[in-house]
């Protein structure tokens, strides 16, 4: 049943709307002021968009950003799907055990996993010195970090998506000569997939957007955007980072617009 | 049954990275935190009860207790439930005027809900710079408050929308129908049924805001920190890993106590949901 909604409610909703876009909307008008401090409106210009375009290092951390993004998701979504059917195959009599380990990378503050993460490379590289070996904390510190917090999410998601199946969908597959790989391939596999990509799109998203495990965990010559932007900060607004801004936010729309779209016509069938 | 060669084919490399990479590091920083700095971001021998006395506000210069850190934990605390109060506040009445639409409407108004949420934390945290400056409120507590509502407001809007969805609208017409007035009505038929998204939503914005050192740092400034912070500072300018250690061993215990009570009182189930 749906019941009128008052307009006080109406009201305050489209005033939470508003709050919300607010900061997005200065930052994308602010990206063609023409004026190198930002409080200010003297003019529209895109040299902002030229000035970041030209900037190598902004380059390097995209390109950083992606890479991570894409090598993490891939690693994390084949582990994380093995959990997740895992958990939903098998009775386990270390299940509260296991959904706890599997909820503290979601739970845990992320400042806390950074900085455990970094003090555990460093233990690890004081011993490795030891045999003569080392390493830089950097572009790997970084990935193994990454598909460690991605690792819960693809499971927990593709557990959901199998949950309303019970595991004798596999013991059909067997009765009828499936070998163990087959069902796998050609019943669970299929059953499981919208989960799968779920939880790779979730996966993919977290990587691109962590900030704080990544700062932790790269070093000093290994930077992804939002460790760029992060410094860049610091150091006092600069208008070029408004452009990115601005930019990174169009590219998420049109991304969440674009999944969405891909993703209705679907839950029909 | 799960033998041990099922185990190495679906559950046991994820759960081996996240022993390697969870449970390893966590017991690395519990070590650190009894060991002594030793130089810049060096640890080593004697080990020492120091960082936890200090957690707990003893201050080892001056040999005795001072409470400044007690202070920061307090007042990170604090900051935390009044954002998560300010969310509620602006959070709760939105999930239901979102959960009162047509399907279409409803699905838009979602989706422009995620939209900022999906944008770069950082960058919708920055954007308060832009709009606080000319104001004079950055770096303040104020300009932090903001920016954690903000940041957290859609933790708190969508797990009670799942729990307002939900709601039995018919509990509400016979609360009217014996005669309850319209706010007996609303308290007693329908915010019972919207417990346990409240209570998620509270953990969800509670805890990211207990946490979190980038929202204080960008808008807070030193004045303002939070416990956060202060573990950053262990990391980068003061170079105390053992004491930073200890501060994180402290939030992360305070996290998961705080789960702990909730998956006593939700089940294990309503752990899961969580998440």
């Amino acid at each position: 049943m749906i019941r009128r909604t008052h307009p006080a409610l109406s009201a305050w909703a489209w005033l939470v709307y508003a709050f919300l876009y607010l900061p997005i909307i200065v930052l994308v008008v602010f990206s063609f002021n023409d004026s190198r401090f930002g409080a200010t409106w003297a003019g529209f210009t895109t040299k902002w968009y030229g000035v970041l375009f030209a900037r190598a290092d902004v380059r390097e951390a995209l390109a950083h950003t992606l890479e991570i993004a894409l090598l993490s998701t891939l690693v994390s979504t084949v582990l994380g799907t093995l959990v997740g059917l895992g958990l939903w195959r098998y009775t386990l009599r270390f299940r509260t055990a296991l959904t706890g380990l599997l909820v503290l990378p979601i739970v845990v503050p992320d400042v806390v996993m950074g900085v455990s993460l970094l003090m555990f490379y460093s233990f690890v590289r004081q011993g490795l010195e030891r045999a003569g070996w080392t390493f830089d904390n950097g572009f790997w510190t970084v990935l193994l970090a990454h598909v460690t917090f991605q690792i819960s999410y693809v499971a927990l998601t593709v557990r959901s998506r199998l949950a309303g199946y019970g595991p004798e969908l596999e013991e059909a597959a067997r009765d009828l000569g499936a070998s163990g790989w087959e069902s796998f391939r050609r019943v669970v596999l299929p059953l499981a997939m919208p989960g799968v990509l779920a939880g790779a799109l979730l996966a993919f998203t977290l990587s691109l957007d962590d900030f704080v495990v990544t700062y932790f965990t790269s070093g000093s010559g290994f930077s992804t955007l939002p460790v760029l932007i992060y410094t860049n900060v610091k150091r006092g607004v600069t208008p070029d980072i408004n452009a990115l801004s601005a930019l990174l936010v169009l590219v998420t729309v049109v991304a969440i617009v674009a999944a969405n779209a891909l993703l209705r016509p679907r839950r029909g069938a | 049954m799960l033998t041990v060669r099922r185990f190495f084919a679906t559950l046991g490399p994820g759960v081996l990275w996240l022993g390697v990479f969870l449970i390893v590091p966590a017991l690395v920083m519990l070590g650190y935190s009894f060991l002594t700095r030793t130089d810049l971001a060096q640890v080593g021998a004697p080990w020492t009860l120091e960082s936890w006395q200090r957690v707990f506000g003893y201050d080892a210069l001056f040999q005795e207790w001072t409470g400044d850190n007690v202070r920061v934990l307090w007042r990170s605390v604090w900051v935390a439930a009044l954002s998560t109060l300010l969310c509620a506040l602006m959070g709760y009445p939105l999930a239901f005027y979102i959960a009162r639409q047509d399907a279409r409407r409803k699905n838009l108004l979602l989706l422009l809900l995620i939209i900022p949420f999906w944008t770069n934390f950082l960058i919708r945290v920055y954007a308060w710079i832009l709009i606080l400056r000319p104001f004079d409120l950055v770096p303040s507590l104020t300009a932090t408050l903001l920016g954690m509502v903000y940041a957290f407001v859609p933790f708190f809007v969508l797990p009670v929308y799942a729990s307002v969805e939900k709601i039995d609208w018919r509990l509400l017409e016979a609360a009217e129908d014996l005669g309850a007035p319209p706010v007996r009505a609303f308290l007693s038929a329908v915010f019972p049924q919207t417990l346990p998204g409240l209570v998620a939503g509270i953990l969800l914005t509670f805890i990211p805001a207990l946490g979190t050192f980038v929202v204080s740092d960008i808008l807070g400034g030193a004045k303002t920190a939070l416990v956060g912070n202060l573990i950053q500072n262990q990391f980068g300018q003061a170079g105390d890993w053992p004491y930073g250690s200890a501060l994180s061993f402290l939030l992360m215990g305070a996290v998961l106590l705080g789960l702990w009570a909730y998956a006593r009182v939700a089940g294990q189930k309503g752990l899961e949901e969580l998440v």
